[in-house]
C-alpha cells in the first residue's frame, strides 16, 4: 500500500479539470514519468505556481468537485508522479475519483465546513498530514495546530487501495 | 417499487455487489481509442495478460489525432492497430475510415436499448441516447474492461428532465443542453444519471439525442438517458433487422427498459423547452451560459463546426443553411470536420461541403483534433473560438485560448458575422 502522509498543497478553488490537471497535449507521452514537469500546468490560481509549489508536496487539499471533466487517468498519474498520493476535497467527479482508486491511491471527501475548517487554520502555514488506514483517521498539523479529522471511506475502495489497484484484484476475482 | 430505466440495467448486468451501493457489471460494449487505450495495452502485456474478453463486443478507433502529426501520435496508433490485429478485433477504424468515437460508433449501430458500455472518455454518456447505460472511465477501467469485460459503478440514483414545449426555430438541442447545465450547475449530477423525458425529446432526431445526451457529464452526469422509441428502432432498423420479426417486436422488446410509473427519482425536474433561446458559454466552465442575444457582438478568432457534441449531418445541415451564398468574415477563419467519413460523403452528396467550401471554411477529414487542442485548429494565446464542441476549460482548446460553446446555427452566423451574432433561423 502506499503512503499517504506529508505535506500539504493547498488549491484553494472549486471545480479544477483534468485539462488543468494535466492539458491534452501531453496525453502523448508513452510513460508515467515523462508527465512529471507538467502537473497542474493550466491552473491560474493567485499565488499558486506550478513550477515551484508542487515539489515536496504529498497531499492536496481542495474544495468541491475536484478533477472534474475529461476521464484521462493521466491526472492521477501526474499526480502520482510527483509524490502525490492523496486528495482531500469537499467531493470529486466520478471519473477522477474512481481512477484514484483503481491506482491505489486516496481520494477523502469531508464535509464543506472541514474542508474550510482545514483552509482556515493552516493554509498559511507549512501543514502536513497524517494518514491512520487502520483508524481511518487524517492528523492535519501545522503552525503550532494539529486537528484530527475521521473520514469515511467503503471496504471496496478500501480493498483497491490496499491492493495497488484494480487490474489484479478484478484479474483475480471475476 | 419500480424501477429506474438504469436500475433495470444495473439488475441485468450485476454479477457482484461486493459493497452496498457498488455494483460489479458485465460490458455488452467496450470502446477504445489511441489516447487512452495504449497504456491499458502495454500494462496488460507487461503483466502477462495481454488478452481480451470478447473481440466482438471491443470496438476500436483512432480519432482524437488522425493522420498522426508526429512520432508519439505515430506511436499511440502503431499500438493500437497492431493490438487490434493481434487480437482479430474486426471493428478496428482507422485511417481512411476513421471517425469521432461517439460519433462512428452509434452510426455503425454498436450501442442498442439496454446496452451496458464503457470508454476511456468522458463524452460516452453521448450513447446514452439509445437507452443504454454508457459511462467514461479511466485508462484502468478501460484495462479491466477489455480483460475482463466487466467493471465497477455505484449504484446511480436518476435525476429526470421532463421537457415540455417545442424547440422554436432556430433553437436546437446543443441550446437545450446548455440551459440544462446552467441549472444544475458542472456539479449538480455527479454520481447521477440524467432521463431526459418528455415531448421535446420524443420530437428529436437521434442526432439531436446524442447531442443532449453528450453533455451530462458538463453537470457531472455518469450518463445521460433517452427512452428507446420508435425513432431509435428506425435509426437501428439496418442493424437489427434480423433480430426482429417487425418494427414493433423491436419497439416492444426495447419497451422493456423504460423506467416503472412508479420509478423513484432523486429529483424531477419540469424544464420549458418552448421558451429557449440560443445559449452559449462566456467563462472557463460549461455552466456559465448566457443567451446569444446577452453575448452579441463578442469577437471571435476561429469558428469551429465538430466534434461528438455537433460534427453530425443533421448539424453540418443547419450551418449550411445558414451559410449558403455568404461568405465567412474576414476578420476570422472557420474550420469544420464532419464527424465520420460517412457523414462527410454524405455532405458531399447534398452539396454542403461546397457550400462550406464557397463560404470560406476549411474542410478537415473526420477527427476530434481542434476540440480538445491537439491538432488540426489549435488556437493562439489570447484567441477566442466559436466553437460547436462540448468544453470551454481553460486551454481546452490551446494555451491562453477562450472557447464558447454554441449551437451548429449560431457558430455559421457568427462564422458571417465575424463576432457572436444570432442565426438568421432564429427570430426572437
Ligand atoms: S470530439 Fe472532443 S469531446 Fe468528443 S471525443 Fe473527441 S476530443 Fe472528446
Amino acid at each position: 500500500m502506499k503512503k499517504f502522509n506529508g505535506k500539504i498543497l493547498f488549491l484553494d478553488r472549486s471545480d479544477i479539470n483534468t485539462d488543468e490537471i494535466i492539458p491534452a497535449k501531453y496525453l502523448t507521452e508513452a510513460s508515467k514519468a515523462a508527465l512529471k514537469p507538467y502537473c497542474l500546468e493550466d491552473l491560474t490560481l493567485p499565488g499558486f505556481s506550478p513550477k515551484t509549489d508542487i515539489a515536496g508536496k504529498s497531499v492536496v487539499v481542495t474544495r468541491a468537485n475536484f478533477g472534474c471533466g475529461s476521464s484521462r487517468e493521466h491526472a492521477p498519474w501526474v499526480l502520482e508522479v510527483n509524490g502525490v498520493n492523496m486528495v482531500i476535497a469537499e467531493g470529486f467527479a466520478r471519473i477522477f475519483r474512481q481512477n484514484m482508486f483503481n491506482c491505489g491511491m486516496m481520494a477523502v471527501a469531508l464535509p464543506k465546513e472541514q474542508i474550510a475548517e482545514i483552509f482556515a487554520e493552516f493554509s498559511g502555514v507549512e501543514a502536513e498530514c497524517a494518514t491512520d488506514m487502520e483508524k481511518l483517521t487524517l492528523t492535519v498539523s501545522g503552525g503550532g495546530k494539529t486537528k484530527v479529522y475521521p473520514f469515511v471511506i467503503n471496504n471496496f475502495d478500501l480493498e483497491l487501495v490496499k491492493a495497488g489497484g484494480w487490474v489484479d484484484y478484478a484479474d483475480r476475482k471475476y | 417499487m419500480g424501477k429506474t430505466t438504469v436500475q433495470k440495467i444495473f439488475d441485468a448486468h450485476r454479477i457482484d455487489s461486493p459493497v452496498e451501493g457498488v455494483s460489479i457489471l458485465t460490458l455488452d460494449r467496450v470502446f477504445c481509442h489511441e489516447i487512452t487505450t495504449p497504456i491499458a495495452i502495454n500494462d496488460l502485456v507487461a503483466r502477462g495478460k495481454d488478452r481480451v474478453f470478447d473481440n466482438t463486443k471491443i470496438k476500436a478507433v483512432i480519432d482524437h489525432v488522425t493522420p498522426a502529426k508526429d512520432s508519439k501520435t505515430a506511436e499511440q496508433g502503431k499500438v493500437i492497430r497492431e493490438w487490434a490485429r493481434r487480437h482479430g478485433i474486426k471493428d478496428f477504424f482507422d485511417i481512411g475510415e476513421n471517425g469521432v468515437c461517439h460519433a462512428i460508433f452509434p452510426e455503425k449501430g454498436f450501442v442498442r436499448p439496454g446496452f451496458t458500455v464503457i470508454m476511456g472518455d468522458s463524452h460516452t454518456c453521448t450513447h446514452g441516447a439509445f437507452g443504454a447505460f454508457a459511462a467514461g472511465v479511466g485508462t484502468t477501467d478501460l484495462e479491466v474492461g477489455i480483460l475482463k469485460g466487466v467493471c465497477t459503478m455505484r449504484d446511480a440514483e436518476t435525476i429526470k428532465i421532463n421537457i415540455s414545449g417545442q424547440l422554436k426555430p432556430g433553437v436546437y438541442a446543443k441550446d437545450l443542453i446548455l440551459a440544462v447545465i446552467k441549472m444544475l450547475t458542472v456539479n449538480g449530477a455527479t454520481d447521477k444519471v440524467i432521463e431526459f423525458a418528455g415531448p421535446a425529446v420524443s420530437a428529436m432526431t437521434m442526432d439531436s439525442r446524442m447531442t443532449l445526451c453528450n453533455m451530462a457529464i458538463e453537470a457531472g452526469g455518469t450518463c445521460g438517458i433517452c427512452y428507446p422509441d420508435m425513432v431509435t428502432v428506425e435509426y437501428l432498423w439496418p442493424f437489427i433487422q434480423n433480430d426482429f420479426a417487425s418494427k414493433e417486436a423491436a419497439l416492444q422488446d426495447y419497451s422493456k427498459w423504460l423506467p416503472d410509473a412508479d420509478a423513484r427519482y432523486l429529483n424531477v425536474i419540469e424544464f420549458d423547452a418552448g421558451s429557449l433561446e440560443p445559449m452559449v458559454t462566456f467563462g472557463y466552465k460549461p455552466d456559465q451560459v448566457k443567451t446569444v442575444a446577452e453575448m452579441t457582438g463578442t469577437p471571435i478568432d476561429q469558428v469551429y463546426i465538430g466534434s461528438c457534441t455537433n460534427g453530425r449531418l443533421e448539424d453540418l445541415r443547419i450551418a449550411a443553411a445558414v451559410l449558403k451564398g455568404k461568405r465567412i468574415s474576414p476578420n476570422l477563419r472557420a474550420i469544420v470536420s464532419p464527424a465520420t467519413p460517412k457523414i462527410f460523403s454524405d455532405a458531399m452528396a447534398e452539396g454542403l461541403i461546397k457550400i462550406f467550401m464557397d463560404a470560406g471554411f476549411c474542410v478537415t477529414n473526420p477527427t476530434c483534433g481542434a476540440c480538445l487542442g491537439m491538432s488540426n485548429g489549435v488556437l493562439a494565446n489570447g484567441e477566442a473560438c466559436a466553437s460547436t464542441t462540448n468544453r470551454n476549460f481553460n486551454g481546452r482548446m490551446g494555451k491562453g485560448g477562450m472557447v464558447h460553446l454554441m449551437s451548429p446555427a449560431t457558430a455559421a452566423a457568427t462564422a458571417v458575422a465575424g463576432v457572436i451574432t444570432n442565426s438568421p433561423l432564429f427570430n426572437a
